[in-house]
C-alpha cells in the first residue's frame, strides 16, 4: 500500500522536487505551502508521514509541528523536517517541538524515501 | 520539456523572481523604516529559499552567495545587528547582485564581478563576527557540495572485516519515552535494520509493569539484536540516526558465530496485526485498569492515539492547530497593514505556457471575426429585430465580450515586477554620477498586458536614467535652489479612459528650453527663425538626431535616444507626452492600450475605405455646415465647436485615398483628443457602427504606416485600418482645403 | 534569408513556379511558395508606395501584396477574377504577390540557369536573379528578397 505523505515547504522548487522523489516511490503526496496551510490540509487527511520545511511564512516549521502534536491523532504521526541546516542546535529544537528525525536539504531523493519507509513503514 | 528535473530547474527560476520581488518589497519596507520581525524574516526567507533551490541543482556560485547573504541577514534576524540606513543600502546592493547570481546561474554565465566586494562589505557590518562566520560559511558550503549518501556507504564497504565474512553484531536498544512522542516507533526501526542486515530480535518485556500500573506513554521496553550480514556499525548507527538522543544503544561487534541463534522471539511482521484487536479493548479513559492480558509488545502508541481522540473528533471543536492557525493570522496581518501589499492567501494557481495563452487569445480574436460575420449574414438576412436569432446572436455577443475580457485578464500582470527593475536602475544610475535619488513608485498593482511591460522595459529603463541622468540636478545644486539635496523621481501607473498611463516624473530643474531650442537650429532640425511654443520645443526631444551632446554623460549616453524610446512606445499602439515646468521637473507620459487584442472603435467610411478610429480618442460626433469650418491659413482649417477653435483634417485628403474635396458641407466630424489635451477635428463621410476589433499588427506583415495604429478583419473579411488619430494629426499633411471658405468668412 | 529563396543550392535540379506578368514570363522557386489565392480586393495603405497593392485577410493574418507588375516597371495589375495572388514567405516575411495569371511548374537543371546580362537600365534587372529559356520562352527567375517592400524587411 502506498504511503500517503503531507510535505510542507514554502518553496515551491522544493515542493515540486519532493513530488517528484516521492510520486516517483509510489507515495501519495499532498502539498501544502507553509505551516497554516500545512494544517488546512492536515484536516481531514491522515497522513503516514509528514515533511515540514522550517523557515516558513505565516507559521514555520517548529510551530507547525507543535500544532500537529497537539492534536491527539497526530501525536505520533512521524514527522521528518527539512532543514538546511544541520546544526545541532536546530535538531534540537526540532526534536524539542516533536519532529520525529530531518533531512538536510538538498536532500537526496533516496534517502528521503529510506527515511519515509523507515519511520512510516 | 519532458526532463522532469528540466522542468523543476525551470520553475525554480520562475520561482526566483518572484522571490526576489518579495526580498524588493520587504526591504523597500524596511528602508521606510519597518523593522518588525516579520519583514525582516521575509527578506531572510526569499534568500533562505533562493540558497535551498540552488543547492538542488548543484549551483553551487548562487548557494555561496546566498549563503554569505543568508548568515549577515540571520544576525539581523537575531537582533544581533542593527538596521541601519546603511546595512538596508547593502542589503538592496546584494538583493541586486543576488539577482545578477540567478541570471548567472541561469544563463551559465560569468558571476557578477561585484559579488565579493558587496559580501564583504556584507560581513563587514557583522564585526568580529564576520570572520567566523566566513569561515563557517565556506565549510558549510564543502558539505552541502558533499552530498551523495550512497557513495559514502560505498565507501565503508572497504572498512568491512577482512575476512569477507559476514560480520556480526549485538544491539541493544532501549527506547526513552520520548522516543514515542516525537512520532518513532521501534517496530519501524528495528525492520529497517532487518532491510539491511540479518537480524534476529529478542524482547526483553520483563519491565513491563501490571496493566494497573502501566503508564502508556512511557517505554518498559527493550530489545536485543543479532545482526549478522554485510554491514558496517555505520550503517546501524545510521537507521538509529534520528533516535540517538531519545534512546539507549549499545552495539557491540561479536566473532561470527556458525549457528544461527534464537529462532524463538516474536516475528516481527506479525505484531502490529496481532495487536489491533487486543487495543481496541483500551477504553480511551482507562488507561489505568482493566484485567487482560499484557501484551507484550511495546506500547503501540499510533493506536492508542486513535483511541484516545476518538471523542473529541467527533464533535466540530475546534482543534489546537485551527486555534493556532487563527493565532498566526493576525501577527501575519499586523506587518501586512504597514506594507502597501496585503499578504493575500495563497490563491491556487496554476502555471501555463505563454504560447497557449496567445493560441486561446488569437481563437478568441476568430471568434470576435465571426461573430461579426455571423452578425452581418443575420442582418442582411432581414429577421426582425426581436426574432429567436436576433435575440440568441445578441446574447452571443455578450458572451463572446465576456470571454474575451476574461482572456484578456489571463494576459495582464501588474506593473510591479517591472518598477522593480526600475528601482534597481535608480539606484545604479544614482550611484555612478554621485547623486541622491529617491525613487518613488504608485500603481504598482495596476495590470497591463505582459507583452507590453516586456517591451517597455527598455524605453522606460531609458527615462528613468535620463530623469536621474539629465533631469535632476546635482545635490548642490539642488541645494542652492533651495530644494532637498535628495532628488526624487515618481514612477506611477494608472488606468485612464481605457488605456495605461504610465509616468515618469522628476523634481528636477525641468528642460532647458533655450539650450534644446538652440540645439535643434543647430542640428538643422528647425529653422532659426520658427517660432515655437513651449510645448513644441519640448517635443523636439523626440525628434530623431537630436541628442544634447554636451549633456550626455557615460550614464545615458549610449547613443539611444528619446527617438527610439518614442518608436518602440508607438510600436506598441503607445503615445509618449512631456510636460515640464522650469525649476520644478519634468514628467514624461506614456499612455499605452490595456492590451494588444483588441479595441473598441467607431467603424467609419471615408472615400470608400472602411477605416476604425479608437472609440477613447473620441470626445464627440457633429455633422458640419459651411458656417462652422474657418480657415485659418492657404491648408489649414479649424471649426468653431463649443467656443473653440479646433483644427480640421479631412481624413480622405490626408491618407491619399482622394483629393481635398470642394465641401464638408453635411460631412460628419469626429472631435478627437490627444493626451495631451489637444483637440482636433476628422472629416470622414459617414459612421457606420461602433463595434470592437480585434487589432492585427501591421508593424511585422509591414511596417510603420503613419496615422495608423493597426488593422482588423470586418464583417465581411476585409481588412480595415485602425487609425491612430494623435499620429495622425502630427504627421499630417494639412491637406485639408475648404475652398467654399469664402461662405464662411 | 537568401538561403530560403534557394534552398536547394546543392540539388541538381530546381522547380519553378511560373506566371505571367503582362507578355512576359517570371518564376519564382517553388520552395517559397505557400499558397495560391485568387483575386480578393486588397485594402489600400495611406502613404504607401504604388507597388505595395494594400493588405488582404489570409485567413485572420494580414498580408501585405506587391503589385509585382508596377514593382517591376510596367502598368498595374488589372485586378480582376483572372488575377491571383501568389504568397510567398521569404525568411520570417510573407506576402502576397499580385501576377496576371500562374502558368506552369517548371523541373529545371540548376545548370541550365543562367546569371542575367549586367544591364543597369531595365529597372526590373535588379529583382532578377536568373535567367533560363523554357521551350523557346524566356524565363525569368525572380529575387524575391529584393521585390518585397523593404520597409517590412526591415520592421520585421
Amino acid at each position: 500500500m502506498s504511503l500517503k505523505v503531507l510535505a510542507v515547504d514554502d518553496s515551491r522548487t522544493i515542493r515540486d522536487m519532493l513530488k517528484l522523489t516521492l510520486e516517483h516511490a509510489g507515495m501519495e503526496l499532498y502539498l501544502a505551502e507553509d505551516g497554516v496551510h500545512g494544517l488546512e490540509v492536515l484536516d481531514g487527511l491522515e497522513p503516514d508521514a509528514i515533511i515540514s520545511d522550517i523557515n516558513m511564512p505565516r507559521l514555520d516549521g517548529f510551530g507547525f509541528i507543535e500544532a500537529v502534536r497537539g492534536q491527539d491523532r497526530h501525536r505520533a504521526t512521524p514527522i521528518l523536517v527539512l532543514t538546511t541546516e544541520s546544526a545541532a542546535e536546530l535538531k534540537a529544537r526540532a526534536r524539542a517541538a516533536g519532529a520525529t528525525g530531518w533531512i538536510v536539504k538538498p536532500f537526496d531523493p533516496t534517502k528521503l524515501v529510506k527515511a519515509l519507509n523507515m519511520v512510516a513503514g | 520539456m519532458s526532463d522532469p528535473m528540466a522542468e523543476i530547474k525551470a520553475s525554480f527560476f520562475i520561482e526566483c523572481e518572484e522571490l526576489l520581488e518579495s526580498l524588493q518589497d520587504a526591504l523597500s519596507d524596511l528602508d521606510e523604516g519597518a523593522d518588525d520581525g516579520e519583514t525582516i524574516n521575509v527578506v531572510f526567507r526569499a534568500v533562505h529559499s533562493i540558497k535551498g533551490g540552488a543547492g538542488a541543482f548543484g549551483l553551487d556560485a548562487l548557494v555561496a552567495f546566498a549563503h554569505r547573504f543568508e548568515t549577515v541577514l540571520d544576525e539581523l534576524r537575531a537582533g544581533r545587528l542593527d538596521l541601519t540606513p546603511e546595512a538596508v543600502k547593502l542589503f538592496f546592493q546584494a538583493a541586486d547582485l543576488l539577482a545578477d547570481e540567478i541570471h548567472a546561474a541561469r544563463e551559465g554565465s560569468r558571476e557578477p564581478e561585484a559579488a565579493e566586494e558587496c559580501l564583504q562589505a556584507l560581513e563587514a557590518l557583522l564585526g568580529d563576527r564576520g570572520a567566523a562566520h566566513r569561515a563557517d560559511a565556506e565549510d558549510e558550503t564543502e558539505a552541502a557540495d558533499f552530498q551523495p549518501m550512497g557513495l559514502a556507504l560505498d565507501l565503508d564497504f572497504d572498512f568491512t572485516p577482512e575476512d569477507a565474512s559476514p560480520a556480526s553484531f549485538t544491539l541493544q536498544f532501549r527506547p526513552d519515552g520520548a522516543l514515542y512522542a516525537s512520532g518513532n516507533e521501534p517496530l519501524q526501526l528495528l525492520r529497517a535494520l532487518a532491510e539491511i542486515a540479518e537480524v534476529s530480535i529478542m524482547t526483553d518485556a520483563s519491565a513491563v509493569p501490571p496493566l494497573d500500573a502501566l503508564d502508556p506513554e512511557e517505554n518498559h521496553l527493550s530489545w536485543t539484536v543479532q545482526i549478522t550480514g554485510d554491514v558496517t556499525e555505520d550503517e546501524i548507527r545510521e537507521v538509529f540516526e534520528f533516535v540517538e538522543d531519545v534512546c539507549q544503544i549499545d552495539i557491540s561487534s561479536m566473532p561470527k558465530s556458525s549457528e544461527t541463534p534464537l529462532p524463538e522471539q516474536p516475528e516481527l511482521e506479525s505484531e502490529p496485526s496481532g495487536d489491533t484487536d487486543e487495543d481496541e479493548k483500551f477504553e480511551p479513559d482507562a488507561e489505568a485498569n482493566g484485567p487482560g492480558p499484557v501484551d507484550p509488545a511495546p506500547p503501540p502508541t499510533n493506536e492508542i492515539a486513535e483511541i484516545a481522540t476518538e471523542a473529541p473528533a467527533r464533535t466540530p471543536d475546534p482543534g489546537p492547530a485551527e486555534q493556532q492557525a487563527e493565532a498566526a493570522k493576525p501577527s501575519a496581518a499586523q506587518p501586512a497593514a504597514s506594507n502597501t501589499a496585503p499578504a493575500a492567501e495563497p490563491g491556487a494557481t496554476v502555471r501555463v505556457d505563454i504560447e497557449r495563452i496567445d493560441r486561446l487569445v488569437n481563437l478568441v480574436g476568430e471568434l470576435v471575426i465571426n461573430q461579426a460575420m455571423l452578425a452581418q449574414s443575420v442582418t442582411e438576412a432581414g429577421l426582425p429585430p426581436n426574432s429567436a436569432v436576433n435575440t440568441g446572436l445578441e446574447a452571443f455577443m455578450m458572451l463572446t465580450r465576456d470571454i474575451q475580457d476574461s482572456v484578456m485578464m489571463i494576459r495582464a500582470q501588474p506593473v510591479k515586477p517591472l518598477f522593480q527593475r526600475m528601482a534597481r536602475i535608480v539606484r545604479e544610475a544614482s550611484s555612478a554620477i554621485g547623486k541622491d535619488v529617491r525613487l518613488k513608485t504608485e500603481g504598482e498593482t495596476t495590470e497591463v498586458d505582459k507583452t507590453v511591460i516586456e517591451r517597455l522595459a527598455d524605453p522606460l529603463t531609458h527615462m528613468i536614467r535620463n530623469a536621474v541622468d539629465h533631469g535632476l540636478e546635482t545635490p548642490d545644486m539642488r541645494e542652492a535652489a533651495g530644494k532637498p539635496r535628495e532628488g526624487v523621481v515618481i514612477l506611477s501607473a494608472h488606468h485612464r479612459s481605457g488605456r495605461v498611463v504610465i509616468e515618469v516624473s522628476d523634481d528636477g530643474g525641468g528642460i532647458d528650453r533655450k539650450k534644446v531650442f538652440e540645439k535643434a537650429i543647430e542640428k538643422g532640425l528647425v529653422a532659426s527663425d520658427a517660432q515655437l511654443s513651449d510645448s513644441e520645443i519640448d517635443n523636439l526631444l523626440f525628434l530623431p538626431g537630436f541628442s544634447t551632446a554636451d549633456l550626455v554623460s557615460a550614464l545615458s549616453g549610449r547613443g539611444v535616444g528619446m527617438d527610439v524610446v518614442k518608436s518602440s512606445i508607438q510600436s506598441l499602439g503607445g503615445r509618449i507626452s512631456i510636460t515640464s515646468e522650469p525649476g520644478k521637473g519634468s514628467c514624461f507620459s506614456i499612455s499605452l492600450p490595456l492590451t494588444l487584442a483588441v479595441l473598441d472603435g467607431m467603424v467609419v467610411n471615408v472615400a470608400g475605405e472602411t477605416l476604425v478610429v479608437p472609440l477613447s480618442s473620441i470626445l464627440e460626433t457633429a455633422t458640419l455646415t459651411s458656417e462652422d469650418i474657418r480657415a485659418l491659413g492657404p491648408s489649414t482649417n479649424v471649426i468653431h465647436l463649443r467656443g473653440a477653435f479646433v483644427p480640421l483634417f479631412d481624413l480622405g485628403a490626408e491618407l491619399g485615398y482622394r483629393g481635398p474635396k470642394r465641401s464638408y458641407s453635411g460631412d460628419v466630424v469626429l472631435l478627437t483628443a490627444q493626451e495631451d489635451g489637444a483637440r482636433s477635428a476628422l472629416v470622414v463621410d459617414s459612421i457606420l457602427e461602433q463595434r470592437q476589433v480585434v487589432i492585427k499588427g501591421l508593424q511585422q506583415s509591414y511596417g510603420h504606416i503613419p496615422g495608423v495604429a493597426a488593422a482588423t478583419i470586418l464583417g465581411d473579411g476585409q481588412i480595415a485600418l485602425i487609425l491612430d488619430p494623435a499620429d495622425l494629426v502630427q504627421t499630417a499633411s494639412g491637406n485639408t482645403r475648404a475652398i467654399d471658405i469664402s461662405l464662411a468668412g | 534569408m537568401t538561403e530560403d529563396t534557394t534552398p536547394q543550392n546543392d540539388a541538381a535540379e530546381v522547380e519553378l513556379l511560373s506566371f505571367r506578368l503582362g507578355e512576359e514570363e517570371y518564376s519564382v522557386d517553388i520552395m517559397s511558395v505557400r499558397e495560391i489565392r485568387g483575386w480578393t480586393r486588397a485594402t489600400p495603405l495611406p502613404h504607401a508606395p504604388a507597388f505595395i497593392r494594400g493588405v488582404i485577410n489570409l485567413r485572420g493574418t494580414v498580408l501585405p501584396v506587391v503589385d509585382l507588375s508596377i514593382r517591376l516597371g510596367m502598368e498595374p495589375v488589372a485586378g480582376d477574377a483572372r488575377n491571383v495572388i501568389i504568397v510567398v514567405q521569404v525568411g520570417s516575411q510573407t506576402a502576397g504577390l499580385l501576377v496576371d495569371a500562374v502558368s506552369d511548374i517548371l523541373a529545371l537543371p540548376r545548370s541550365e540557369m543562367q546569371s542575367p546580362p549586367d544591364l543597369n537600365a531595365d529597372i526590373s534587372q535588379r529583382y532578377i536573379s536568373a535567367l533560363t529559356i523554357v521551350d523557346g520562352r524566356m524565363i525569368r527567375i525572380l529575387d524575391l528578397t529584393s521585390v518585397l517592400p523593404q520597409e517590412a524587411i526591415e520592421a520585421a
